[in-house]
């Protein structure tokens, strides 16, 4: 289930590893207008001295609206440089699907000061990583250097909000390469292209219901023109947020920020609200089956359409986030537990939940049948599951279970500060406020037996739902095109 | 399979670590932070050692550890059996079974995972500081009396052969599997890692046993520990978790092996939008002078980044693949180069011969000093970014433990890049790419071909590998 929330790299081969990783998403209870200009920076010697990144992170906004963020970490002299524009896939004009994923890949193009390589050189030559990706909500780009090197990548990151230069054949070869993306990570692959069909299927009227990387035909139609109307109109200091975490302190990087970004317009056109169309009241559970004659391995999905972590009422998104493992948490999960262990209809079978968004998401499961089960015994199975956990309240010990596992997590991600920054960064661009992010283990903590056992049976609601089948064809269509 | 990716995060790993402060325990525990740590050699009293770096910024400990001996000790009919075992592990041990199990695991968000490389069987472990006394029993249980019972094992294979079949029509595992099969043809590394539809069936209770009793033994067991425990609590927790494990492994000897000689095409065709263009070919052993500088043109050529010569010629310019890239393997018992590309079926023709261009090019010419500068800087600057998170730097510490390297090797580092001339950056160059590639391909025929497009499928044997003509120029037939 990567492919809806996930994200598309800029580079090759690595899209994995710049994926959103869900279950470290943060939910919140409510969407909060945060991190206003007052400056919150506090003393280092105090605060950062021990434990540092248990602390809350600095944060503050430049009068030209971009907001910033300094999450310390002084184990090893590097830094993650993360900036995250708040627009996505799902802000894109009907008919350019693709299009913030196509500009994502154009913004290595260079800028009227630096030609195309210079970034991407002065990155390599410091020994550091890089990369970009696009989500539903929004479009981020890293850099991972040594810390010397910060103010260069600053100044980089600057210079490509607003100088970006785009030449035509670069557009076109460009728009090849994302087409063979697709090739890559969509066409070549049946699990995906059900996934594609199923999140078009869940979606009826909001734009969540495109693939991010876009439809085959739009994308190639983009245009030179295209991506840089979008980037105008989005791209801007009071649409971004910027993250540096690493071994920099916050004056430090106060400073630096405001030098390097602070003298680039306000863009008066940016909404206050990010305003998509809504989905209607869900009236009829849906079915997409997927029949491709590479299949070996029958699967069957299910999406349901559920609050995000922005849209859920209060305390909603953590009961979800505990549902997920409850459900699809591993060997104790109920759904192994059934269809694997004591039915054995499956050879495995998982849940997962998508918090971050700024619109309503999707909690999905899956199970993979065993050889000789049809995907209907399949579908039975996991139906009794969800019918069971919606009679039967979760006991203690399987409560317990879970919490401790998503409170840990929390701990572990402190370990890395790429991985922080990621978090931080999808929960700001998707409506969630600081506090929010850094409340998440109290709020799972808070989560009891009753609002699970009242969730389940209002969100894990057929008719909010679409059920996915990936079967074998029989007949290969040969040259058909993909 | 072949982790290439965890190894260059490993080479890279390396001089940050300032070892000249490398410091007493007592002022270990004052300074706290990992950029003014050691990294420690620790013994214990039942003769464990691992490689150690204390620090408590995040109270967690994470330790990864290997034996000696991963999918090559397979009984030679049963490729699969060591990523069985790795799949069994946490499926019951001792008077626990699997359910119970996991649920003492999940209990305290203990972290425990195995794998199997072709090389070495292999282990990961994190846990929150205050549940270390039992992440280390449950490891222990783990991996000393492991119950296999005939449920678990069946359960387990069946996800394995989910996944094969997976596999079977996948374009990227068809080229991987063929590639190994065409560079090592008799050798155990041309033998599916993962196992294969035919072999995962036939493993029985006893394969899994017997692999365990003969490979996971002391006398190969590697271990590096970075977290928030004190040396001689961590001595003691060692000592029981691997004390009681045989002194010496049974472990079947590995003929070193040199990969094909190139050039060598092999054309698989599969009903996909995408062809999958996977070459490589032998490589420099780690343990060689002139690894550095073949570490140093292959970065040049298809490494990490947006500025490789493949990835400008072959993305940037003509926009033929979203990725190309390639790494240098290197094995206990030999060493490759291994590359990866995608592209569409009406221009795969194109893709292979830039490629064959670049390499055909750079093999003779050897890179310019300013490409040669600019890689240097690259390695040089990397090291740290190699350990900025305690599992990354307990990788790195494993690994080169692996390699045979110094515990010192930090500080070594950049004078071994340093040291690369450009004299070596072209001896290198001609060594890796003169003769060619092996590559493989799996893809569409071209339209005018005369070849039946064939679906490989779970039921048949894997598609018939047609062998075409061997000179590098020709097209995928």
């Amino acid at each position: 289930m990567r492919n809806l929330i996930s994200v598309t790299a800029k580079a090759g081969g690595t899209a994995a590893n710049t994926s959103g990783s869900t279950t470290l998403t943060a939910p919140a209870v409510e969407h909060r207008m945060d991190d206003s200009t007052d400056l919150y920076l506090p003393e280092e010697e105090s605060v950062f001295a021990d434990r540092v990144r248990s602390d809350r992170p600095a944060s503050f906004t430049l009068q030209n609206g971009l907001q910033v963020l300094a999450i310390p970490d002084h184990r090893t002299p590097v830094v993650t440089q993360m900036i995250w524009y708040k627009v996505g896939s799902a802000d894109e004009p009907p008919g350019k699907s693709g299009l913030a994923h196509f500009l994502e890949h154009l913004m290595f193009k260079g800028t009227s000061k630096h030609p195309a390589d210079a970034f991407s050189k002065a990155v390599l030559r410091a020994g550091g990583t890089q990369n970009a990706f696009t989500g539903l909500d929004y479009t981020s780009y890293f850099q991972h250097v040594p810390r010397e090197h910060l103010g260069k990548m600053m100044e980089f990151e600057a210079d490509r909000m607003t100088g970006l230069i785009l030449k035509d054949e670069d557009v076109l070869c460009e728009r090849d390469v994302v087409l063979e993306e697709f090739n890559m990570s969509i066409a070549n692959n049946p699990r995906a292209r059900l996934a594609e069909q199923m999140t078009a299927a869940l979606y009826l009227n909001h734009p969540y219901g495109r693939p991010i990387i876009g439809w085959r035909h739009e994308i190639e139609k983009l245009t030179r023109e295209d991506a840089l109307t979008f980037y105008k109109r989005f791209y801007a200091p009071n649409n971004a947020i910027l993250i540096v975490a690493g071994d920099v302190a916050p004056k430090e990087v106060r400073s630096m920020v405001t030098e390097t970004f602070g003298g680039i317009p306000t863009q008066a056109s940016i909404p206050l609200e990010r305003l998509r169309p809504q989905e209607p009241t869900p009236a009829a559970p849906r079915t997409v089956t997927l029949a491709d004659a590479r299949v070996e391995q029958p699967a069957l999905h299910r999406y349901y359409l559920v609050p995000s972590a922005r849209t859920a009422a209060a305390g909603e998104g953590p009961v979800l986030a505990v549902l997920e493992q409850l459900m699809g948490g591993g060997v104790n999960s109920y759904l192994y537990r059934s269809l694997v262990v004591e039915k054995q209809l499956a050879v495995t079978a998982g849940a997962s939940y998508h918090s971050a968004a700024l619109d309503p998401s999707l909690f999905a499961i899956f199970a993979l049948p065993k050889p000789g089960v049809t995907l209907s015994q399949i579908e039975r199975a996991i139906d009794e599951v969800t019918a069971d956990i919606a009679g039967n309240p979760a006991s203690t010990e399987d409560l317990d279970r879970v919490k401790t596992r998503l409170i840990a997590q929390v701990t572990y991600v402190q370990d890395n500060q790429e991985m922080l920054a990621r978090w931080y960064g999808r929960g700001l661009t998707t409506g969630l406020s600081v506090d929010d992010i850094r409340s998440w283990a109290d709020r799972i903590r808070a989560v009891g037996a009753q609002q699970v056992h009242e969730a389940a049976p209002k969100w894990l609601d057929k008719k909010r739902s679409v059920t996915g089948s990936l079967i074998k064809e029989s007949t290969p269509k040969h040259g058909e095109k993909l | 399979m072949i982790h290439s990716y965890t190894r260059r995060e490993v080479l890279l790993g390396g001089a940050s670590l300032p070892i000249a402060m490398l410091a007493s325990p007592s002022s270990l525990a004052a300074t706290r932070t990992l950029a003014r740590t050691g990294i420690e050699r620790l013994v214990s009293s039942c003769g464990i050692e691992a490689w150690f770096v204390q620090d408590s910024t995040v109270p967690l400990i994470t330790m990864e550890f290997a034996f000696t001996g991963g999918a090559t000790q397979d009984p030679e009919q049963k490729p699969g059996v060591s990523q069985m075992v790795a799949g069994l592990l946490k499926e019951g041990s001792a008077g626990l079974d699997f359910k119970t199990f996991h649920d003492r695991l999940d209990h305290r968000a203990i972290d425990l995972h195995f794998h199997s490389t072709h090389d070495h069987f292999r282990g990961s472990l994190r846990t929150l500081e205050d549940n270390a006394d039992e992440a280390f029993d449950l490891l222990r249980m783990a991996l000393t009396s492991p119950r296999f019972d005939a449920a678990d094992v069946d359960r387990i294979r069946a996800t394995v052969l989910a996944r094969l079949r997976h596999d079977s029509t996948d374009p990227s595992s068809l080229a991987h599997c063929k590639f190994l099969e065409v560079a090592f043809s008799d050798h155990p590394y041309a033998r599916p890692a993962g196992g294969s539809l035919e072999s995962v069936p036939k493993i029985a209770i006893a394969d899994l046993k017997g692999y365990v009793r003969r490979v996971l033994a002391k006398d190969t067991l590697k271990l590096a520990v970075v977290g928030d425990v004190r040396p001689e609590v961590l001595c003691k927790l060692l000592d029981k978790t691997f004390g009681s494990l045989p002194t010496e492994s049974e472990a079947v000897p590995v003929p070193e092996v040199v990969a094909a000689k190139p050039p060598q095409r092999v054309f698989i065709p599969l009903d996909v939008p995408q062809t999958v263009v996977t070459f490589g070919g032998p490589a420099v052993r780690r343990r060689e002078p002139d690894f550095m500088a073949a570490y140093v043109v292959n970065h040049i050529l298809g490494g990490a980044g947006l500025t490789s010569r493949l990835f400008r010629e072959v993305r940037e310019k003509r926009g033929l693949a979203y990725s190309v890239r390639e790494n240098l393997v290197w094995l206990d018992h030999s060493a490759m180069f291994l590359g990866n590309s995608g592209t569409c079926a009406d221009r795969a023709e194109e893709t292979v011969e830039e490629i064959e261009k670049q390499v055909r090019h750079i093999a003779e010419e050897g890179p310019t000093q300013q490409e040669l500068d600019d890689a240097k800087s690259y390695l040089k600057g990397s090291q740290m970014l190699a350990l900025n998170t305690s599992s990354k730097l307990a990788r790195t510490l494993l690994q080169q433990q692996l390699d045979k390297l110094p515990i010192d090797y930090f500080e070594k580092h950049n004078a071994v890049v340093d040291g690369v001339t450009l004299a070596d950056a072209k001896r290198a160059a001609r060594r890796l790419w003169g003769d060619g590639l092996l590559t493989i391909i799996v893809g569409r025929s071209p339209k005018d071909a005369a070849q039946p497009t064939t679906m490989p499928s779970a039921t048949t044997p894997p598609p018939g590998a047609l062998q075409l003509d061997a000179a590098p120029t020709a097209p995928p037939n």
